[in-house]
């Protein structure tokens, strides 16, 4: 199958820019080999991977139809595009935008290929990109075409490469901002985009720029190189300069990003760029993927030793006039209005328009201009809206639109006078929703709509909050409305769990006898400063009671507030232990036996049970006795987080490393009735029965969650910090939610 | 000008009765079933966008929705892979699977009858750019083609074509409309006679 049209090759020729043309080119070649057998499917894998072409859900070939496992037979058979991924399922294309920057034209474009190529709807990452679903493998070479002739790439957009450059969208017309950091986040982009130092990685990097330290547009904390605009006088000239961080990320364990230097010139900028890229390719673990991120460089060798690395690895460096060539073109960036400036008019306005301009607009540091955000229902923007979009950006501006990494878009310059006119434009396109950076503006990654990786429905917990909260939207206090909800689907925190004030992260859990899907509750993050500060793991709760359990949250903040408390205040103030008592009621299945509902998912009817699942009397003790064991090490690891809060650190560590020791010896109890106390023991067996044979493996993490559990074990007894403990913390949830996914798959063979 | 990647969709007659929810455990359903001619795949719910693809079901060869763009709710069928044969072959086979959901779904009894074909309107786009350009050389060049395509499935009546020349930018598209009320069945007799 293949659904483009070959002629546009020769209809762009001459549009494209040549070494994207020729890119392009070798891999429609590669396609071309792997069909004809001469391509292994890794090196396909990998090199579709550094274009932007992810493998979705289902690409497998099989797919539970809420009955029964379903083999999809591809007309293109056997023949895959990676390790069990065929050929003809459907895939993913991200689509790289730096600093998250649009024109009109490539708006256009982005509508074009929407519609053509995948289901008519673009969707704005938590990272300024934009991703295309359902687009068949056959149809890239053309599709990047398409998107090269408007200046567009997506090359290295996933893979173990430099992802997007990120910066925030309102960079150069912020208030608060030391100066604007596109040109500069545009140079670094350009720079390393197919650096030879940057192609032999272990995993992913990604840089992000902010203006300011105080605000969270580009949460520069939580990336792997982190800058933040800064201004210093020297001998009486005001300078600009860079606060550069290493070492941030999310992932499945955060970690916050240290500083490397307080001040980095702009022409420092690139070649310490390129050190850093080059200690992380030379000393950054390759073999184990679970451990390969920036982040665990810096922490396993501390920030001084890194530096000091960093700063030799500079000093060999051979000269590049890129470096500064890049930051002077870059320099010459200058936006400009399009309409004169003025006072919006003193007449009546609609409440609707009045509820938008508050909630979406935001006064430019240049008097008379403001910018206005597009808030998108799950960061999705149709064909036909964006075409809209590319109207209204030329109609008002000179074309300044820029995606956000709350899944929204800003238009930027435009002329206050103009506001009511713009807003009536943009809910004519339907854009023109209020409550952008609200507790309405959720932020889901894919999750199990089309992500390979996610277990429970974030798009789907999402649509159905953001609808219980519309309808409630102009009665909630004005201290819920600023609140921020984050959902990913699964522990990798694509949708920024951590950083939010209300986080969920899907899990499951069997109970009755079936797979019930659940969210895990996060609590304790901030947004602000950056995402100055993760949450951590409260209690997992099924999917269908989370709107539940975000009214009573909301409701008693809103009732027990003290004084403009803010939420992550509160949160400390009532503790996890109150919290968890009051929400403990919501963990349960309802009593009535006929409701099935909380064994489907928001948005998915199909049953999230096991179909054939039955469970035998003997193994029904053991199911007990599993069960028991996995509960009492998810009480240990919530006493842990208690402990925390009460700054006993070194108490907090032994109790998540004996949540571990406890989830583990349920699962050895499972072959082992008499298994000891002893830790060396749980781990000597637990290593032999489910590590070594592979039976604990996550079919996509492997054996990280395990090799969490032995790290922790080596280090007991050592003295611990704040960082560490609230890292290991992590590290015991994930491995017990890992337990229960084993014993899911246990309970499954045995009654196979 | 050889037409691929034809789409036609039906328009609703009351699409303030249709709940789009009802949609999703339908098309899980159908693959379940399997029962299209295309290979069933996924279900996108897209209900969230205002004005956009509402829920889809997306097949190898071509999608099903239930569609709501520009606002017009209809049964919108997406034909992805190349059809062989002549054009009128290509608008018949794309109208045809086209019509046999409408009637799946008018018949479906988790919709209680409340989605129904409005009986005179049927749009037919080209989703392809390159083969049918949104301009006047091709409404030229295709409304021969589209006449006597609507002559046959609208038999026994007078139909208009309105072709969308409002935006360069968007897929070339027509709307066609009878001047009296056929059913899904009428049609789909039509097509086959």
């Amino acid at each position: 199958m293949k659904v483009s049209n070959p002629k546009w090759k020769e209809q762009l020729t001459g549009k494209m820019p040549e070494g994207l043309a020729r890119e392009i080119d070798i891999f429609e070649t590669e396609l071309e080999l792997r069909k004809q057998g001469k391509l292994d499917e890794r090196v396909l894998a990998e090199t579709r991977l550094r274009r932007g072409i992810y493998g979705q859900r289902y690409d497998n070939g099989q797919r539970h139809d809420g009955k029964k496992v379903q083999e999809i037979v591809y007309p293109s058979g056997q023949l895959t595009k990676g390790p069990n991924t065929m050929w003809d399922a459907p895939g993913m294309q991200r689509i790289k935008i730096p600093g998250g920057g649009l024109n009109a034209e490539q708006l256009e474009t982005l509508a074009d290929l929407s519609e053509e190529y995948s289901d008519g709807i673009a969707h704005v990452t938590t990272r300024q990109d934009f991703q295309l679903h359902y687009v068949h493998i056959d149809d890239t070479p053309t599709l990047m075409r398409r998107l090269a002739a408007a200046h567009i790439t997506t090359r290295e957009a996933c893979g173990n490469s430099v992802r997007n450059v990120t910066a925030c969208p309102f960079a150069g017309v912020c208030q608060d901002e030391a100066f604007d950091v596109t040109p500069y986040a545009l140079a670094l982009s350009k720079f390393l985009l197919g650096h030879p130092d940057c192609q032999s990685f272990g995993r992913k990097f990604k840089p992000a720029f902010s203006g300011c330290s105080q605000h969270p547009c580009a949460l520069t904390s939580m990336h792997d190189l982190g800058l933040i605009a800064t201004m210093r006088i020297d001998n009486g000239v005001q300078k600009r300069g860079f606060e550069m961080y290493v070492g941030g990320g999310l992932g499945t364990v955060p970690y916050k990003a240290k500083l490397f230097d307080s001040f980095i010139p702009p022409e420092e900028l690139l070649p310490l760029a390129q050190a850093i890229a080059r200690v992380f390719a030379r000393l950054g673990e390759k073999k184990n993927r679970n451990r390969a991120r920036i982040k665990f460089l810096v922490n396993d060798l501390g920030i001084e030793k890194f530096r000091e690395l960093v700063l030799e690895e500079r000093a060999k460096l051979p000269h590049d006039p890129r470096w500064t060539e890049y930051i002077r073109d870059a320099e010459r960036f200058h936006e400009e209005p399009l309409r004169p400036t003025g006072q919006s008019s003193n007449g009546p306005k609609s409440e609707a328009f009045e509820r938008w301009k508050k909630t979406n607009t935001r006064p430019q540091r240049q008097p008379g201009y403001v910018v206005a955000t597009v808030a998108l229902p799950l960061g999705d923007i149709t064909a036909a809206q964006l075409r809209a979009l590319a109207d209204i950006a030329r109609r008002f501006t000179r074309e300044t639109v820029r995606t956000t990494v709350e899944q929204n878009m800003v238009i930027r310059w435009v002329s206050e006078s103009d506001l009511p006119d713009l807003h009536a434009a943009l809910v004519a396109a339907g854009l023109g929703e209020a409550g952008a950076g609200t507790i309405l503006d959720i932020t889901a990654c894919p999750g199990t709509d089309t992500c390979k990786l996610g277990i429970s429905s974030s798009r789907g917990l999402a649509a159905e909050l953001r609808n219980r909260l519309a309808e409630k939207a102009l009665q909630l206090d004005a201290a819920v409305q600023n609140l921020h909800i984050k959902i990913s689907g699964c522990f990798n925190s694509c949708g920024q769990h951590h950083v939010a004030d209300l986080g969920f992260y899907g899990v499951s859990r069997k109970m009755a006898g079936f797979t019930v899907p659940h969210f895990q509750l996060i609590l304790g993050g901030e947004w602000t400063r950056n995402a100055a500060s993760y949450g951590l793991p409260v209690m997992a709760i099924p999917s269908k009671n989370i709107p539940a359990t975000v009214a009573r949250l909301t409701e008693r903040y809103v009732t027990d507030r003290r004084n403009g408390e803010r939420f992550q205040e509160f949160i400390q103030r009532i503790g996890k232990a109150e919290l968890r008592g009051m929400l403990e009621d919501l963990t349960k299945l309802p009593s009535d036996p006929s409701d099935r509902s909380y064994f489907s998912d928001w948005g998915d009817p199909r049953e999230f049970s096991l179909g054939d699942l039955g469970v035998g009397e003997c193994a029904g003790e053991v199911v007990s006795a599993v069960e028991f064991g996995l509960a009492a090490s998810e009480r240990k690891v919530f006493e842990a987080q208690l402990a925390l809060e009460m700054d006993h650190v070194q108490r907090a560590g032994d109790l998540a490393y004996e949540a571990m020791l406890q989830a583990a010896k349920a699962l050895v109890k499972t072959g082992d009735q008499d298994v000891s106390d002893d830790p060396e023991e749980i781990v000597r067996e637990f290593r032999a029965r489910f590590y070594d044979t592979q039976q604990f493996f996550d079919p996509f993490a492997g054996g990280k969650f395990a090799q969490y559990f032995f790290a922790a074990h080596k280090r007991a007894g050592e003295p611990r910090t704040l960082e560490s403990v609230r890292h290991l913390i992590e590290e015991a949830q994930l491995f017990i939610e890992a337990s229960h996914s084993c014993y899911n798959r246990m309970a499954v063979t045995t009654t196979a | 000008m050889e037409l691929q990647h034809i789409n036609v969709k039906l328009i609703v007659s009351d699409p303030a009765a249709v709940d789009l929810e009802r949609l999703v455990p339908i098309f899980h359903g159908w693959i379940q079933e399997q029962s299209r001619e295309e290979l069933l795949l996924d279900v996108a719910d897209y209900r969230h966008v205002p004005g956009g693809p509402g829920v889809i079901l997306i097949g190898h060869e071509a999608n099903y929705s239930v569609d709501d763009t520009n606002h017009r709710l209809g049964v919108r069928y997406n034909r992805k892979a190349a059809v062989a044969g002549t054009n009128q072959g290509r608008l018949a086979q794309a109208a045809r699977a086209a019509l046999a959901a409408c009637q799946a779904l008018e018949t479906d009894p988790s919709l209680d009858g409340k989605l129904r074909f409005n009986g005179q309107e049927i749009e037919i786009s080209m989703n392809d750019r390159l083969i049918a350009p949104n301009n006047a050389a091709t409404r030229q060049a295709l409304e021969p083609e589209f006449s006597a395509f609507f002559r046959k499935l609208f038999a026994g009546s007078v139909h208009g074509l309105a072709f969308d020349n409002g935006d360069a930018r968007r897929l070339f598209g027509v709307l066609a409309r009878s001047s009296r009320i056929f059913t899904t069945g009428e049609l789909l007799k039509n097509l086959n006679a």
